[in-house]
């Protein structure tokens, strides 16, 4: 039981646990920072798989900016606990419509996958230790995968456009109706 | 439990140790600049020269009365200060202060003055300085009262919009250093040119410095960008419902940011902890003088200049800090490729 | 000893949760949030494999997803604040009807 081993688990309990957390949860505001503890969690992973980057990536983009702007719409829009029309105490099989066959296809998902995985063969200790560093990841993203990085640039540009557009009060078209 | 092992144990404690002495300091330092400079005396009663002033301050704070109100949400409202000032430690947790030293010959290798040596230090400083937001936000919204919930959304908003120039001087010095762990951005900045300049990247990056220090006093809610905070405007802003301890955490957050961010800042621009006449294992010494020119600094800004308005402090972040941050970034792009720096 | 198959059994497991989550939350930004947790279940599948195979080529796959997330759930946020000005309600089933 190397402390590699209990590390794994712990972090992999805190990800399951807290994203469960997530999902059953009625108000917004604590789904957020569950999914924050759940985004620590998997960096704590990265950082076991060698990738310190990624984990540090992970901590400022997803933790540190995404779940910003999710915390922002969540208290600018006073997004109200979810209101059922179904009695919140029946067992998720025995809801109606969707949720029976989400919750049906989430289970049978998990099944499989496990099923399938548990199958195959052992693939053994992970070939030996080597920390990528910052510099090879930098190196790799501008000479091999130059393209997407620009492509993903503008993909940015594209979204922070249409965020803003999306977003705005008044629709120029509303507008020539009434006053 | 070898010796390295113990010392590294104690050396934790004492920086965090430190850090809370720091910030009591900074309440002295901040009252009798502050009035120094408005030609006042300050505080002079308790104590020689009024030096025990910050303990009383602490021990009025702990009498107080722990409010909560009713219609705040109980476990955000007690969460908000403990992530403020959580952020606020762990970020000084990977700036190194001094060089590698012995202690004397006590231990048989040399240890680090640092709490974790990490090889992307300066990524996870960024990354804990945006967690920092999360107390604020969460502060002003738990708090269910109209000046807490504009002065959390306005400070989140604020830090997160200056963390982009932050980022981008950063970069600069990264360029230039060619490493992200700051021991080796500080060990690159060791000698002199001509024999009398040193090797400091503030004079290769002046603008990224001051970049860097704007986007840091940005971060940190202080004036002039602390509107947010403003005592005329928003009562108190984010922190208008805490008292007592809960108040005293996001005091004490917001002193370790400025520590830190003058910390992460003379490592990076000042030479960390080189300095002539002193030899290398005094080398602390020089890195506390450079922190305290940085935080008086802080300090004098605080009571000279006056507040940014919302609106203003927002444009300048987006519309000015940016661009310039942008253009340092390529500035020093086409230097280090041009002239091998 | 942890091997591969312990990761990729962790991210099924995430992945799953996040498809439960987007079948059976009635709330538009518990939607969102289970998108995002089946896109971090896929970023630890791309890093186990890459650390598996020996190659860096499994983050950078990562660090474009990250940006892709990112651009989505702005876009997606900007949609739900649209849609909650015109019908009050984040409930996906009050914007059943085609009328707007």
């Amino acid at each position: 039981m190397g402390s590699e081993t209990i590390a794994f688990y712990l972090f992999g309990a805190v990800a399951i646990g807290a994203s469960l957390l997530v999902i059953a949860q009625r108000n917004p505001i604590y789904s957020v920072l569950l999914l924050i503890g759940s985004f620590g969690a998997l960096s704590g992973l990265y950082v076991l798989l060698d990738a310190p980057f990624v984990a540090v990536i992970q901590i400022i983009v997803y933790a540190g900016a995404i779940m910003v702007l999710f915390l922002f719409v969540v208290m600018l829009l006073n997004a109200p606990h979810e209101d059922t029309d179904y009695d919140a105490r029946v067992h998720p099989l025995l809801r109606p419509g969707p949720m029976r066959f989400g919750a049906f296809l989430a289970f049978v998902f998990a099944i499989e996958l496990w099923w399938a995985l548990a199958r195959g063969r052992d693939t053994g200790a992970f070939p030996g230790a080597s920390v990528t560093s910052v510099s090879t990841i930098g190196k790799s993203l501008f000479t091999d995968y130059a393209f997407p990085f620009e492509v993903t640039s503008i993909l940015i540009l594209v979204a922070m456009v249409g965020a803003v557009v999306l977003a705005r009060r008044d629709h120029p078209r509303d507008r020539q109706g009434g006053a | 439990m070898t010796p390295l092992l113990i010392a590294q144990i104690v050396l934790t404690l004492f920086v965090f140790v430190m850090l809370l002495n720091s910030a009591a300091i900074m309440v002295y330092v901040e009252r009798k600049v502050a009035a120094l400079l408005q030609q006042r005396l300050g505080p002079y009663l308790v104590g020689p020269k009024g030096l025990l002033q910050p303990i009383a301050d602490v021990v009025k704070l702990m009498f107080k009365e722990e409010l909560r109100p009713r219609a705040a949400d109980p476990l955000l409202f007690a969460l908000a200060p403990i992530i403020s000032a959580t952020a606020a430690f762990a970020a000084f947790a990977v700036v190194p202060f001094g060089a590698s030293t012995t202690f004397f010959g006590l231990l048989s290798e040399p240890l680090k003055l640092q709490v974790a040596d990490v090889n992307v230090a300066v990524l996870v400083i960024f990354a804990i300085a945006s967690m920092g937001v999360y107390g604020i936000v969460l502060a002003g919204w738990s708090s269910n009262s109209k000046y807490s919930l504009l002065g959390g959304l306005r400070s989140s908003a604020q830090m997160i919009s200056y963390e982009l120039s932050y980022g981008m001087a950063l970069a600069s010095v990264l360029l230039i250093g060619n490493s992200l762990s700051l021991t080796d951005l500080v060990n690159g900045q060791s000698g002199t040119w001509f024999g009398f300049i040193p090797r400091w990247f503030l004079f290769l990056q002046p603008v990224g410095f001051l970049i860097f220090l704007t986007a840091g006093v940005a971060e940190t809610n202080r004036a002039p960008f602390d509107f947010p905070e403003a005592e005329q405007e928003l009562v108190a802003g984010y922190h208008t419902e805490y008292s007592s301890m809960s108040f005293a955490m996001f005091f004490l957050a917001e002193y370790i940011n400025m520590v830190t961010v003058s910390a992460v800042a003379t490592d990076l621009y000042l030479g960390g902890w080189h300095g002539p006449l002193l030899p290398e294992s005094l080398g602390w010494v020089w890195f506390l003088i450079k922190v305290a020119a940085l935080l008086f600094f802080y300090v004098w800004m605080r009571w000279t200049l006056p507040r940014y308005r919302y609106d203003q402090l927002m444009a300048f972040g987006w519309k000015i800090l940016l661009p310039l941050s942008v253009l340092n970034l390529l500035a020093t792009a086409a230097g280090v490729l041009y002239f091998g720096l | 000893m942890v091997t591969l198959n312990h990761y990729l059994i962790l991210s099924a497991i995430l992945f799953s949760i996040g498809t439960a989550g987007v079948f059976v939350r009635r709330n538009l930004i518990t939607i969102l949030l289970s998108v995002e947790i089946m896109l971090n279940a896929v970023n630890l599948t791309f890093v186990a494999f890459g650390r598996a195979l020996g190659s860096a080529d499994g983050q950078i796959i990562v660090f474009f997803v990250m940006a892709v997330a990112a651009a989505e759930a702005a876009v997606g946020l900007a949609i739900v604040i649209s849609l909650f000005r015109h019908r009050e309600s984040l409930n996906p089933d009050s914007f059943a009807s085609l009328k707007w």
